[in-house]
């Protein structure tokens, strides 16, 4: 069996599809959160393994995730503050009670 | 000459209503009127010096060689600059008849300045009171100075303006505040026919300005001359509607302008009900100064006028018609200062009709010099006749002849006086209504013998009228004025009748045909004593003898007559129901007929529209707030279906 | 190699499937730090030794260590989460169906381009790597704008999370 791109794709494909059910289904803030993480991780590799596959002379796919990362990381932990903020303020991190702003 | 004190004569009373209208509230009424008064009186005094500089100092720009007197303008400042050509401009144009009118207003104006120390003495609002006649006397001098038509007419709405806000001052009183709409709306419906008039003039002639207007050559016809003698009015020859000479047709419509503002038939209703306002603003402006604007309007367009027969036959008609209907109404009012409204109007009317008739070639314009003549004295003795009612009303509290009677014991001061008022209007030498009215008979009988015997007729009854007023007043029977007699008027009041009394004692002597002619020629008036002036006398006396001997005493005579005129009295008391007519006519069919049904399409089709279509965006955005849920997943629903659909279009594109 | 890859990618698959559908939120987080645990030996896979560590380092120190820190300021421990209404879940697994299909499909209609073996690459040091970063004509400009960015996310982390 020859590893192929498309046998990294596939994991990476299921993977992201898990992200959007959860983001979609679940009411947690937080759970959404780590439904989103698996979203980004999902596009991450893609980005790797294409760079690695089809384009190995150039880093650009290997750079990206490394910003990728980052970027997470920091947004992650922004979130992370609103919604413990949210927290103190409703009692609650159900996405539903979370709605004030929609004016 | 020096433009600083004609700029004068506009601006103290221009300023004089800004600093009363904006301190007057923290002034006290002292300080309050004495501004007023003392402003009034500069600007009286720098009246009399431009006027006298203008008939007197002889310069060049004034007078000519021979004697003629010339319009002389002494700014024009542009104003508003539409186009190159289209140019309203603001100026101050001296000519005999603007340096008479000066002279008027102000004499007037100081004159009531100084009467309402007295009789509005203690009034609330007397600041605001003072404001609104500076602001009054500011307009009518400046319509008065107009250089061009549209100066004028900016002023006229002025003049409207402040008249309705002084007619209104006791704005408590709900007859006040309607007398005051009535006026404004019947002037604002004069005023116009008075625009379409501009318009089409200025239309046609390409200017506004009155010394362009009366540049056309004397003795100008259509039918003889050719087009260089009429200057402007050259776009003119040979346009008609309807029948009449498109020239005839503005000038009609401009006089309808005047019409309104002089309540000429049958635009007078607003006149007498304007007699709500405090009555030394009816003196003002209800008698001597805002009504006669008309007059003024017409002869400040007089060589126009003369260009169209026919514009001046309609101004005849007109003015005799309202002349003998005044007077017959004045008749009958009980109310004092109706009569004098009626008597107004009627002079006004004389007035009209001596510019009416008037002809270069009977005796140089007899006429148009008659009626600036009568403007002029009949200013001077109806202000005196106005201001000596309200000596009247103040001391009787009451505006009807069936509160006073014997009143002469009383209030000697406003008795003398009131009687010259009463003989200078009635005609009698040596008062000055006497000279000013034969001159206009004069004019009427040199134009036809029918107006020359009507106006003699309706002199007759304006000397039976003012004395019925008189002996009512002033004789007749003493009603019971309980403890609290009336009095005399305080000084400030009396000193006004005292020197209105004797201007209209010396008035008539004043060789006016030196200073005001229609083409500024001077000549010399003679009285025609046997043709016009002696049987003019009779029939003022025999007005007053019917007069002395129906209401010098109590008796039933009045009654008799009244009921023996088979109506006419009754319908001459209801002002031959014109009140009546008017109201007919704008509630049943204006309103009923016309107003309604728009008043339903408005409401019904335009406001249905708009509330159709409000009622529309309502639902939709009813229907559509959901989708703003504020829940963040049904958001990511709509995106992902979103991103699907495009991610779906990309493959399909690339793939196929 | 074979065998590495088949327990990596079912590994990926059961854990992430596991991530979404556990109704204890603690334990969704540990099972997406073994999901991050899987990407990150792809990487290693890949050649990229330094943008594995970097995912171990980061994901498996920072990001989960921060999730599990706001799951237990959010919650009890061991409580679990409320069973999913069918609707809800119907919708959901429809909308990862779509997403799967068409990206599926995308996916498999170029296949043929993709295929290939793994390539030879350079190997690519820590030195070139950092030189690359910083180098002018490399990826200074990103490199600046996620530092100001984190800066950003710093101060508005503060800004957020402080007692007023």
């Amino acid at each position: 069996m020859e590893i192929n791109v498309l046998y990294y794709l596939l994991p990476s494909l299921v993977m992201f599809c898990c992200g959007v059910y959860g983001f979609l289904t679940r009411k947690n803030m937080i759970a959404m959160l780590i439904s989103l993480e698996l979203m980004l991780n999902a596009v991450d590799i893609n980005f790797t393994v294409i760079n690695r596959y089809i384009y190995p002379e150039s880093t650009e796919g290997m750079f990206f995730t490394l910003f990728a990362i980052a970027i997470a990381a920091a947004e992650t932990a922004l979130a992370i503050a609103i919604i413990i903020n949210l927290y103190r303020a409703n009692k609650t991190v159900d996405v539903r009670d979370a709605n004030k702003l929609k004016g | 000459m020096n433009p600083i004190i004609p700029l004068l004569i506009l601006c103290l009373p221009l300023l004089g209503f800004l600093v009363l209208g904006l301190l007057g509230p923290k002034m006290s009424h002292k300080a309050a009127g004495w501004y007023g008064v003392l402003s009034m009186g500069t600007t009286m005094v720098l009246a009399y010096i431009t006027a006298c500089t203008y008939f007197f100092s002889g310069q060049p720009d004034f007078i000519t060689e021979g004697g003629d007197r010339l319009q002389f303008i002494v700014f024009n400042q542009d104003w508003l600059a539409f186009t190159q050509s289209l140019v309203i401009r603001l100026g101050f144009l001296l000519d005999p008849i603007s340096a008479l009118l000066l002279v008027v207003i102000t004499t007037i104006s100081f004159c009531v300045h100084l009467y309402s120390l007295g009789y509005m003495e203690g009034e609330k609002g007397f600041q605001r009171y003072y404001a609104f006649l500076q602001l009054f006397s500011f307009s009518m001098l400046g319509l008065v100075v107009a250089t061009n038509i549209f100066q004028m007419y900016i002023f006229w709405e002025l003049v409207g303006a402040s008249s309705y806000l002084l007619i209104g001052f006791y704005y408590t009183r709900p007859s006040a505040v309607s007398a005051s709409k009535k006026a404004f709306i019947v002037t604002r419906f004069a005023d116009l026919g008075f625009l379409l008039g501009i318009l089409i003039l200025s239309y046609y002639t390409g200017t506004f300005n009155f010394t362009d207007f009366t540049s056309i050559q004397e003795g100008a016809s259509w039918a003889v001359s050719t087009d260089s003698a009429f200057g402007v009015l050259a776009q003119f020859q040979g346009a008609a509607f309807m029948g009449c000479s498109l020239l005839t047709w503005a000038l009609v419509l401009i006089f309808m302008g005047g019409m309104g503002k002089s309540a000429m038939l049958p635009l007078h209703i607003w006149l007498p009900d304007a007699m709500e306002g405090p009555t030394p603003v009816s003196a003002l402006i209800h008698a001597a100064t805002m009504v006669v604007a008309g007059v003024y309007l017409v002869a400040r367009l007089f060589p126009l006028y003369l260009m169209e027969e026919a514009a001046l036959q309609f101004i005849t008609v007109v003015g005799a018609i309202t002349a003998l209907y005044a007077a017959v109404v004045a008749c009958t009012q009980i109310d004092i200062k109706r009569v004098l409204a009626f008597s107004t109007i009627s002079q006004i009317a004389f007035m009209m009709v001596s510019l009416g008739v008037a002809r270069p070639e009977f005796h140089e314009g007899l006429g148009y010099m008659a009626s600036m003549f009568h403007l002029f004295t009949h200013a001077m003795f109806k202000a005196l006749l106005f201001l000596g009612a309200g000596a009247l009303i103040h001391a009787v509290h009451s505006n009807d002849y069936t509160a006073m009677g014997g009143l002469r014991k009383y209030m000697p001061i406003t008795h003398i006086t009131f009687l010259i008022g009463c003989l200078a209007i009635a005609g009698i030498p040596p008062f000055s209504g006497f000279f000013s009215k034969d001159e206009i008979l004069s004019a009427c009988y040199m134009n036809s013998t029918l107006w020359g015997v009507w106006m003699s007729f309706v002199a007759g009854l304006t000397a039976f009228y003012m004395f019925r007023l008189y002996y009512l007043i002033f004789w007749w029977d003493e009603p019971d004025y309980g403890h609290h007699k009336p009095h005399e008027a305080p000084w400030p009041m009396a000193l006004p009748l005292v020197f209105l009394a004797a201007v209209s004692c010396v008035a008539g002597f004043i060789p006016f045909g030196h200073f005001v002619t229609w083409n500024g020629e001077p000549y010399t008036i003679h009285i025609d004593w046997l043709g016009v002036a002696t049987p003019s006398i009779i029939i003022a006396l025999a007005g007053i003898a019917l007069a002395t001997r129906m209401y010098r005493k109590k008796n039933d005579l009045p009654e008799k007559f009244a009921k023996a005129s088979c109506g006419l009295w009754t319908a001459a008391h209801h002002r031959f129901y014109w009140d009546e007519l008017y109201l007919f006519v704008t509630h049943k069919i204006i309103f009923n007929g016309i107003c309604r049904p728009i008043a339903w399409f408005d409401r019904h089709v335009i406001d249905g529209t708009m509330n159709g279509l409000a009622w529309l965006a309502q639902r939709l955005s009813i229907t559509i707030r959901p989708l703003q849920s504020g829940s963040v997943q049904a958001y990511v629903y709509v995106y992902l279906f979103g991103a699907l659909l495009l991610g779906l279009i990309t493959t399909v594109c690339v793939v196929l | 190699m074979e065998i590495l890859y088949t327990i990596v990618a079912l590994a990926i698959i059961i854990c992430s499937i596991l991530t979404v559908t556990t109704r204890k939120i603690l334990r969704s987080a540990t099972y997406l730090l073994f999901t991050l645990f899987g990407a990150a030996i792809i990487y290693f896979m890949m050649d990229y030794e330094f943008l594995g560590a970097v995912q171990i380092a980061v994901y498996a120190g920072g990001i989960v260590v921060l999730f599990v820190f706001a799951i237990l300021l959010t919650s009890q421990p061991g409580k679990n989460s409320e069973k999913l209404e069918s609707r809800r879940k119907g919708w959901g697994i429809l909308a990862a169906l779509a997403v799967a299909c068409i990206s599926g499909w995308a996916l498999v209609s170029r296949c043929c381009s993709l295929m290939g073996a793994k390539p030879e690459m350079e190997f690519l040091t820590m030195k070139k790597l950092g030189l690359e970063m910083i180098s002018s004509n490399g990826y200074l400009l990103p490199f600046e704008a996620v530092s100001v960015l984190l800066l950003a996310c710093i101060i508005g982390g503060v800004a957020v999370a402080r007692k007023r």
